[in-house]
Parts: structure tokens; sequence; C-alpha cells
């Protein structure tokens, strides 16, 4: 039970009261607005520097929309999302750019999140040049290096990748910037099981060594239970269960936390996966 | 999600591939004959000589070795008109499809891309421009702007718009979904900058497909105009042209409709076939 013993770290995101809804067109009204169907319904929940978080949940429980406040891809109806100290929540596009760089975020589908007509080095360099972070051919190349691709690659086209390769391209995208949160949203549900376990291992491998907040989406608990320090499991857009991944797992408080660890385990994950 | 669609692949022209070289050699034909005009021509397309008039082609007896094609009522070399045609042919389908095309394709990028306002009153001139029958159209503009090529090459973008508008609208709206949009935004993008340097280049390809279609169209336009006498002046020799003045005298002298009618058929088969052949090559949904 280490994870109780070490001292609480300072939170990163500390969000309070979140809700957001989204505007139900398909009950929408001969006149007026359309009526709104909340998604989140008053999330209140901490993500600590340095840590791991995974939120885990139900198909449309929300946890890809709790993910996109946090990057700010989506703006909550009401609450409060602060990001080191600041509130995010209602920043307009131009105040948040320069925040971008500290929020980065890696996709579900890496062949519709890097650009088909732009070459590898290039979809990574791009990101770093808007931020002035560098932004060559070689700055590209040591990102490449760092998720373990080698120049060849370089100057392929996204759909010349397989899907790990096209992931780790993503994750490499994400960790050039040197960010200090990275969302990570069912990043290997399409990959094949030895692509998963490669891409797994290096994310926390990277996390851990630049001292990454991850948030990390998966409806999976196995490769929660091996990656994350903490979790966080939703329920119909609200919280039914937080807190180190130990302590949820071996003493969950709420059914559907047991429900979902009652979903078939996946033995062939073991830590040897993330070594 | 949306990724089965997706699996671009860079350009390749296969030998095999006859629907795009067909068209490819006839238009390089056409534009080799169109920038050396004055070589190829073997006569001044305008000079008139009675004594030769409506000479047959040169399979037929009777014919002058000199007039491959064989002249028309006022004893025009019916080749050398039609080499100098290509010049005007190609001349407006260029610069009519470019005009159109970036017109309209601009419109349809704001619309599919910014949505909301842009794209309702966007759409709805789009709606109401559709309702023209475009030949009429044509004709009324040009009637009403004055003849000539730069009358019938505005005509053409004024009316053709639409039809990027439309394609690249809804191609726009599509590429706007996919995650790499997100990424952007999330790597710093600025939305212009999103726009031309992300979705562009993903609707570029339909972009090039839809100018081949739109050259073949601005090739049959002009020559509509030319039947009407609403393009350039009846003497300078454009396809329409001498198709209309063949036209009188298909009965004794049908070589001087046929020729430049053929030229006609083909060209305009060409590109379209090119612009279908294109989409393909870059469309791997349609493939
Ligand atoms: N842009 C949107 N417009 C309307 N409804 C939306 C939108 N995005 C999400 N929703 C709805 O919000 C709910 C939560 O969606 P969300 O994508 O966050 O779920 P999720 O937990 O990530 O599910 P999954 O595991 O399937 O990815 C769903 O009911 C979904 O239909
Ligand atoms: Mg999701």
């Amino acid at each position: 039970m280490t994870d109780v013993m070490t001292p609480p770290q300072p939170a990163l995101f500390s969000i309070k009261g979140l809700h957001l809804s989204f505007p139900d067109r398909a009950h929408r009204p001969l006149f007026g607005a359309a009526p709104r169907i909340e998604v989140l319904k008053g999330l209140t929940l901490d993500l600590p520097e340095g840590r791991i978080t995974g939120i885990v949940g139900e198909s449309g429980s929300g946890k890809s929309t709790l993910g996109r406040v946090l990057v700010r891809l989506l703006a909550p109806d009401a609450g409060q999302v602060t990001f080191d100290g600041k509130d995010i929540g209602a920043l307009d596009e131009d105040a948040l750019r320069p925040l971008r760089r500290d929020l980065q975020m890696i996709f579900q589908d890496p062949m519709s999140s890097l650009n088909p007509r732009h070459k590898v080095w290039r979809i990574i360099a791009q990101p770093m040049k808007r931020y002035r972070r560098g932004g060559t051919r070689a700055d590209a190349l040591k990102a490449l290096e760092k998720v373990g691709l080698p120049e060849s690659f370089a100057d392929r086209y996204p759909h010349e990748l397989s899907g790990g390769q096209r992931q780790r391209v993503g994750i490499a995208r994400a960790i050039a910037l040197e960010p200090r949160f990275i969302l990570a949203d069912e990043i290997v549900s399409g990959l094949d099981v030895s692509s998963q376990a490669q891409v797994l291992s290096l994310l926390k491998t990277l996390a851990k060594d630049m001292g990454l907040t991850v948030a990390f989406i998966s409806h999976d608990l196995s490769v929660i239970r091996h990656l994350c320090d903490d979790v966080i499991v939703l329920n119909h857009g609200e919280i039914v269960d937080s807190g180190p991944v130990q302590t949820v797992f071996e003493h969950p408080k709420s059914d559907i936390t047991k429900a979902l660890l009652g979903a078939i385990p996946r033995p062939e994950i073991d830590d040897s996966w993330f070594e | 999600m949306v990724d089965a669609t997706y699996s671009p692949r860079p350009m390749r022209f296969k030998v095999r591939n006859l629907r795009l070289w067909l068209p490819l050699l006839w238009i390089a034909t056409l534009i080799i004959a169109a920038v050396f005009a004055p070589i190829f021509a073997p006569h001044d397309p305008l000079a008139q000589d009675l004594m030769l008039e409506r000479l047959p082609p040169f399979f037929i007896d009777g014919s002058e070795p000199g007039h491959l094609l064989g002249t028309d009522s006022l004893g025009r070399d019916v080749l050398s008109r039609m080499i100098y045609g290509a010049r005007i042919a190609l001349f407006v389908s260029v610069i009519a499809a470019f005009s159109t095309g970036i017109f309209g394709s601009t419109l349809g990028l704001i619309a599919g891309y910014y949505g909301g306002w842009w794209d309702r009153v966007i759409s709805r001139l789009v709606d109401i421009w559709m309702a023209f029958p475009p030949v009429l159209f044509a004709v009324l503009l040009v009637a009403v702007i004055g003849t000539g090529l730069t009358s019938v090459i505005f005509a053409i973008a004024l009316i053709d718009w639409t039809r990027f508008a439309r394609v690249i609208r809804a191609e726009t709206m599509v590429q706007a979904q996919m995650d790499y949009v997100d990424s952007a935004r999330i790597g710093g993008a600025r939305r212009m900058a999103t726009l031309l340097s992300e979705i562009l280049p993903n609707v570029l390809p339909s972009i090039i497909a839809l100018l081949a279609l739109e050259m073949g169209i601005a090739v049959i336009v002009e020559a509509i105009l030319s039947f009407v006498n609403l393009s350039i002046s009846s003497d300078d020799p454009t396809w329409g042209s001498m198709i209309s003045e063949g036209r009188g005298a298909i009965h004794f002298a049908w070589w001087v409709l046929l020729f430049p009618l053929i030229a006609l058929f083909l060209t305009v088969l060409s590109f379209s076939t090119l612009g279908e052949g294109l989409k393909k090559q870059f469309d791997p949904v349609l493939k």
C-alpha cells in the first residue's frame, strides 16, 4: 500500500462542480432551442501533479467529454476548471493558445489524428515551431528517438506506418512540446495486443521520466491497474469512485466499480508489460 | 471512427491506366498545337482564297495537298483554323476553370469550415444560383456585359462557381470532423492556419479533379457562345464559330462542321475523363 503512504501531491488540475451538456438535436422543437442533455453532472476532482490518473466507466459515461474539457477542446457550462492555479474554464481561444503547450493530447485513432498529407517529421515539428521550441527536422528526429522510432520514419506519411508506429508518432508530437499534462483517450484500443503493451510501457516510462501528469481514459481495468496511480470511476456523468488504484480496486465503494471489476480481467496483462 | 474511409495514397500513374493516359495525350497534343500554332498551322487561319473554297479533306477526290482537312466556304484552311481554335479553347478553359475554381473553392472552404452564419449565407446563395438554367444564364450574361473572351470567361466563373462551392463545402465538412483538426488546435494552430495548412491539402485532390472537369465545361460554353455569336468576333477561328459556319454548308462541305466538332468532343471527353480519373486516383472510397 505504498500509495497511501506517499504524501499528497499538489493538484495540477482542480475541478469543482463541472457541468457540461450538449444540445439534443433529435428532440429539437419546431421553434426555440433544442433541449440539452447533461453529460457531466457536477464533477469535483483533483489530478495530482506527476501522477497517472485512470478514468474508467461504461461507454457513454462521459470519459471523453471530461477529457476534452481538461484539454479545453470543450468549455464547461458551469464549474471551475483550475489548471496550475488558473481558472481556464472560460478562457477564449486566444487566451488558451499559450496554455495549450502544456495541455497535450494523444488521440484514440492515430490515422485520423495525423494529417494524411503531412510527413511524420512535419507533424511533430509544426507545433514545436508554433511555440518556438525548435521545430527543425533535427528536433523532430530527437522526439522520434524518444518514442523508439528510427530516423527513417521521418519522411514517411502516416499511412505508411503500422498502427503502433502511428500511435508512437502521436506520443512524439505530444511530448515534443514538453507539456505538463497529457490526455490519453483510449490510445491503444485500436491496436493489437503486442503493440498495446509496447505503447503503454512507452507512455509510462516517458510520463515518469518527464514528470508528466497524465489522464488515461480506458474501459480496460486490467490496463488501468498496471499503468495508473489513481483512478476515477465515472457513471452517467458522475464520479462513483476515486482514489489510489489499489485502494479502489481492493475496496470498491460503488456497485458500478464492482461490476466493472467483475468484467473479464485480461490475464495476459501483468507487470512485465510495463518493464 | 471515421478513419475507415482514410487510406490516401500518393498519386501514381500506372502505364496501363489508359483512362488517364489517353485524355492526357490528347490534351498534350492540343497544348503543343496551341503553343506552336504558327509553326504547325500550314496556312494563315484568316487568309481567304475564293479560288480554293470548299476543298474536301485529303482522303476525298478533288483535295489539294496543302489543305489536309479541306477549306471552308471562304477558302480558309480548316486545319489551320482548328489549330488556332485550340489556342482560344485552351486559353478560355484554363483561365475560366481557374477563376471559377478559386472563387468557388474559397467559398466552399469558408462555408464548410466556419459553418454558422457563413454557411447559411453561402449555401443559400448557391441554392438561388442553381435555380437558373446555366446556358440561358450564360447567354443572358454575355448579352448584358458584352461579347468578347473576357466576358465569356467572366460568365463561366459567375455561373459555375457553385459546382466548386458545393463539392468543396461538403468535403471540408468531412475533413473538419477529423481528429487532425483538433490535433492542430491542441498544437496551437490558429483557425485560419488550420484551414489552409491542414484541411486544404486534403481537399486539394477534389479541387484538381473539378478543375479538369471545369475546363471541359468551359470549352463547351465557349463553343456555345461562339455558336450563337456571343463570343469573340466570328472571323476569329474558334471551334464554336467553325461549327456554326459549317452548319450552313453541311450539305456541300460537311468537313467544315465535322472536324471541329470531333475536336470539341474529344477535348470535352478528355477533360471530364481526366477529372473522373484524378478523382479516383486520389479517393480510395471511389476506387
Ligand atoms: N458533440 C456531442 N454532441 C452531442 N452529444 C454528445 C457529443 N459528444 C458526446 N455526446 C454524448 O455525451 C455522452 C458521453 O459521451 P463520451 O464520448 O464522453 O462518452 P465516453 O465515456 O467517452 O464513451 P466511450 O467509452 O464510448 O468513448 C454520450 O451519451 C454521447 O452521446
Ligand atoms: Mg470516449
